[in-house]
């Protein structure tokens, strides 16, 4: 059992209990050892990073956090229970919310349907009472449509509402997947390579709206990025990972004067 | 041993011999699929015409007499000279290459990029095209094929087995024509994999099977090889027209065979013509041996119109990649 | 000019919700649906109810139910024949087995059994994807119609082969047999019609839609935002194979009055419901019933083109239906995927600016 002890951050926010532990995880493929024996969690309320260099196996670590892949050692815990077995969209159900390296948006759909999607979760109606419409469904979806409103003002994003997402430039397209995210209230946010492929500009406003949603929401999250200046900028705690194992945990600062983690960016030398 | 078990080993070999010609299908369907990536419907419907074809060219009869009579009011059918089977054949081919040629500037060229399922549909849309298209040249009665195939039971197979199974057993009775069609679709099959390993544009069709892109940035023109290619899946369709129309007739339901050639595919997976092959020969024996021992005495019979694809299906739920597909590893 | 929706506005999110969200569109469709019960009633006849109005109602019926399952929730299935078949069976075994049972009864229980069939030929969707799955319903179609032909349980022991509806009424009046009034078969298959398309439209504007389009549209990001798809595709196929089985027993019943398996429902039936679909357009409700239209009014027209005017041979007639056909279904999929649906959109958004270019 890992002690419950909370942290205050430089900026003085106050980080509490983990959210989620994992514990001495093992992911192969095969022969292919993806994730070896890693343990690490991720507490309340904070920006917790996972960086390594390409192929390290964050984005197989992502995978299992939402259940996408289940490790054949280890253990996940989830606000202090340990996880049983699930389907991705169980876990979905239990609060992880997470967007993809891949833009993974419903390319068929509006932006406000695409974000709507993200109240999946929360809305119970069944398929009998959205056949009749008038009454509990037309409710819940009116209610959904407000929170949704909600965070199309606060990504900016309002002029698109209606038009459907194929046609979106890259760059409000990963705003969108962020939004769906958000519409699930999670208590885990999970972003696979929030900036990837953005320009500088792109980058900035990315980070706002992540520093933002931590802010004002308190939402825990965890993300992979590879631009280490965002990096240190944003997370609170970063773990740092190089050919599936661990080699590195701690505040930024820390990070940055592990010997292990500068040879792996770096590169060692062997003379 | 008795009859009866003589008999099953005959219809254990007839299967064999129908497994033959829905692998020579299903070998046009693995070609188009690893070259384009496109499920092509039509390939049932191509045989169809080209088995069409060959027989007009043969009795030399003028293509659209019927509508050219409906039209003008005049009472054309034939040129009033037949050609050989041979000089038929190739003129045939010649209409093939003509067709994939078409095909690939009037419909593939807008479709690029188009995901699979659509694709798939605009191959159904081309194979009613077709179909209308062929009935309206050469007109839609049966017609007999006879390029000079022998026909009919074995006589030399059945006289050397008949010593097998005592008084009520005659011999197995393999039809001739199945027996030249299973060592054609073994010549056939062996050049085509000669072909597409030892030639430079069968390393190309590999080549583009694997990756368009990566392909087109070597110089390989997608557009050459989707011509190549469909025009050899208009040869092979003619093989299999010519097979299923010696045997049964030129009709309608020589298209079917597309459908016998659906679960074969499922079952050999779509890329791999060792696997056509195989699924073909399961298929074929498989549906005999069930109609044999089960459909017909305790199912009513006729269960050969479904029984491919239950099998088929039972086995892609437990195996999706199908037999010789490598194991698919999903990413986010 | 007329056509617009400036002054329109929408004070709240249920208002946004609106099917038709342009007051001209409302006036348009509460006319027709007018037009529809009252006044057409009253001027058709034999010929146009048979030839061209309960097909295209009934197709309609049919093309809903696959669009929900291939248009919304992308799963292409060429089993919608022998579906239809089951519908079809399924009513008839009712009607004899239950002589007093209202038709309406038997319509909707009919719909229902062929859902519980659906399902269970849906559960391969759940491993098997894309046009691997599109064969795998073929096996649907080819079992179906091959059981409706041996099983002689299903046709009641008859001699032929054949089912044959028996007289039942609704409401006092015949609607199935040989003395049905046309205004009457008409409305009957119409009511069907607006209460099953209004179901579908609020099922494809509510979470039951959206759970199908996320998973038409990517089903592994789908299930990772939390829906379930085993229930997304099981939920898609029994709508679907309802309204498939709800079109069968119709077209059986009320249109055919007999049927022969092969012939009524055989796989050239599952590939006409699919042509409706995509030449309609693919997740549109307004082009299932486009699409249906086109499909029954083509042919009618070419028939009357070429053999009544021209004096033609009807073969040919049904060739050149192949091939136009055919070539049409690579246009629409070549210019425009979405359908006839689309290009009425795109007609509306002109409309609205006119005469304006921008």
């Amino acid at each position: 059992m890992s002690t419950v002890e909370t942290y205050t951050t430089p900026d003085g926010r106050t980080i509490g209990a983990p959210v989620m532990e994992m514990k001495n995880i093992t992911l192969r493929f095969g022969g292919v050892v993806a994730i070896k024996d890693i343990s690490f969690d991720i507490r309340e309320g904070e920006i917790r990073a996972i960086i390594g260099p390409n192929g390290a196996g964050k984005s197989s670590m992502l995978n299992v956090m939402n259940g996408f892949y289940h490790p054949q050692e280890g253990e996940v815990w989830f606000r202090g229970k340990i996880r049983p077995p699930m389907r991705p969209y169980q876990i979905a159900g239990q609060g992880v919310a997470r967007t993809f390296q891949n833009i993974a948006l419903f390319k068929g759909m509006s932006t406000l349907d695409n974000i709507m999607c993200g109240r999946l979760t929360h809305m119970k109606t069944g398929m009998l009472s959205h056949i009749l419409w008038k009454g509990k469904a037309e409710r819940e979806e009116v209610e959904a449509r407000e929170k949704v409103e909600k965070i199309i003002d606060f990504l900016e994003i309002q002029a698109i509402r209606k038009k459907p997402v194929g046609s979106l430039p890259y760059g409000l397209q990963k705003r969108v997947e962020l939004g769906r995210a958000l519409a699930a209230d999670p208590e885990l946010l999970l972003l696979d390579e929030p900036m990837a492929g953005m320009n500088v500009e792109e980058k900035e406003d990315m980070s706002r709206f992540i520093l933002d949603v931590n802010d004002e929401f308190g939402t825990t999250i965890a993300l992979i990025e590879h631009d280490m200046g965002v990096v240190m900028d944003i997370a609170d705690r970063v773990v740092v990972m190089d050919y599936g194992k661990k080699i590195g945990d701690g505040t930024p600062a820390e990070v940055l004067a592990n010997q292990d983690v500068i040879d792996a960016y770096l590169g060692v030398d062997h003379g | 041993m008795s009859a009866e078990f003589y008999f099953g080993v005959e219809v254990f070999l007839n299967g064999l011999m129908a497994g033959v010609m829905y692998s020579l299908v299903a070998l046009g369907f693995v070609l188009i699929f690893k070259a384009s990536g496109i499920f092509n419907y039509a390939q049932g419907v191509m045989a169809l015409f080209a088995a069409l074809t060959l027989v007009g060219f043969q009795n030399g009869q003028i293509p659209f007499a019927h509508l050219i009579n409906t039209i003008f009011g005049t009472e054309l059918s034939t040129f009033g000279w037949t050609l050989p089977a041979f000089a038929a054949i190739l003129l045939t081919l010649g209409v093939m290459i003509l067709f994939a040629v078409l095909v690939e500037k009037l419909v593939l060229k807008h479709l690029v990029n188009q995901e699979p399922i659509i694709l798939f549909m605009a191959t159904i849309g081309l194979a009613y095209f077709m179909e209308g298209f062929g009935d309206l040249m050469w007109g839609s009665d049966i017609k007999k094929l006879d390029i000079g195939i022998p026909q009919g039971g074995n006589r030399w197979i059945e006289d050397h087995t008949a010593f097998l199974g005592g008084d009520n057993f005659y011999g197995f009775y393999i039809d001739t024509l199945d027996i030249y069609a299973a060592v054609i679709a073994a010549i056939l099959v062996s050049s085509l994999v000669l072909f597409s390993k030892y030639t430079k544009t069968g390393r190309a069709l590999r080549a583009v099977a694997d990756d368009h892109q990566a392909a087109l940035s070597v110089g390989i023109s997608l557009r050459t090889i989707w011509v190549i290619v469909w025009a050899i899946a208009g040869f092979v369709a003619l093989v299999a027209g010519i097979m299923w129309g010696s045997k049964s007739g030129v009709q309608f339901s020589l298209s079917l065979i597309a459908l016998k050639a659906l679960p074969v595919l499922m079952l050999g997976g779509f890329t791999s013509i060792p696997g056509a092959i195989v699924g073909g020969l399961i298929i074929g024996v498989g549906e005999k041996m069930f109609e044999f021992l089960i459909g017909a005495p305790f199912l009513g019979g006729a269960t050969e119109n479904w029984f491919a694809y239950m099998l088929a299906l039972m086995f892609l739920v437990f195996r999706p990649q199908g037999l010789f597909g490598e194991k698919i590893i999903e990413r986010v | 000019m007329f056509y617009r929706e400036a002054g329109d506005f929408k004070t709240t999110y249920a208002e946004d919700n609106q099917t038709f969200p342009l007051k001209l569109d409302r006036i348009g469709y509460y006319a027709i649906l007018l037009v529809g019960f009252l006044v057409v009633p009253f001027v058709i006849d034999d010929y146009w109810v048979s030839a061209v109005l309960l097909p295209f109602l009934i197709y309609s019926i049919a093309t809903i139910g696959l669009n929900i399952l291939t248009g919304y929730c992308g799963q292409v299935s060429l089993g919608s024949g022998g579906f239809m078949a089951v519908g079809a069976y399924a009513s008839y075994k009712l009607m004899t087995s239950f002589p007093d049972l209202s038709m309406i009864i038997v319509v909707l229980l009919s719909g229902a059994i062929t859902a519980m069939v659906g399902i269970v030929f849906g559960l391969p969707s759940l491993r098997i994807k894309g046009f691997y799955l599109a064969v795998a319903t073929l096996a649907a179609q080819f079992f179906l119609v091959w059981m409706f032909n041996k099983v002689e349980w299903f046709y009641n022991y008859s001699a032929s082969g054949q089912i044959n509806a028996p007289e039942r009424t609704v409401f006092g009046f015949n609607i199935t047999g040989a003395e049905v009034q046309p205004f009457v078969a008409y409305l009957f298959c119409l009511s069907f019609v607006v209460v099953l398309a209004w179901a579908a439209r609020n099922m494809t504007r509510s979470n039951t839609g959206r759970r199908w389009m996320a998973i038409r549209d990517m089903d592994i990001a789908a299930e990772i935002i939390g829906v379930n798809p085993l229930g997304a595709k099981l939920s898609a196929f029994a709508v679907s194979s309802f309204y498939i089985g709800v079109a069968g027993a119709l077209l059986f019943s009320v249109y055919l009055g007999a049927a022969e398996v092969g012939e009524a429902f055989g796989i050239s039936k599952s590939f006409l419901l699919l042509f409706m679909v995509i030449i309609g357009g693919l997740g549109s409700i307004f082009g299932s019933f486009a699409g249906a239209a086109f499909m029954v009014l083509f042919p009618v027209l070419l028939k009357n083109i070429m053999v009544g005017q021209l004096g033609w041979a009807t073969d040919i007639a049904a060739h050149f239906e192949f091939v136009i056909v055919g070539a049409l279904i690579i246009i629409f999929l070549i210019v425009e995927p979405h359908g006839l649906a689309a290009l009425w959109r795109v007609t509306k958004e002109k409309l609205r600016l006119w005469p304006f270019p921008h």
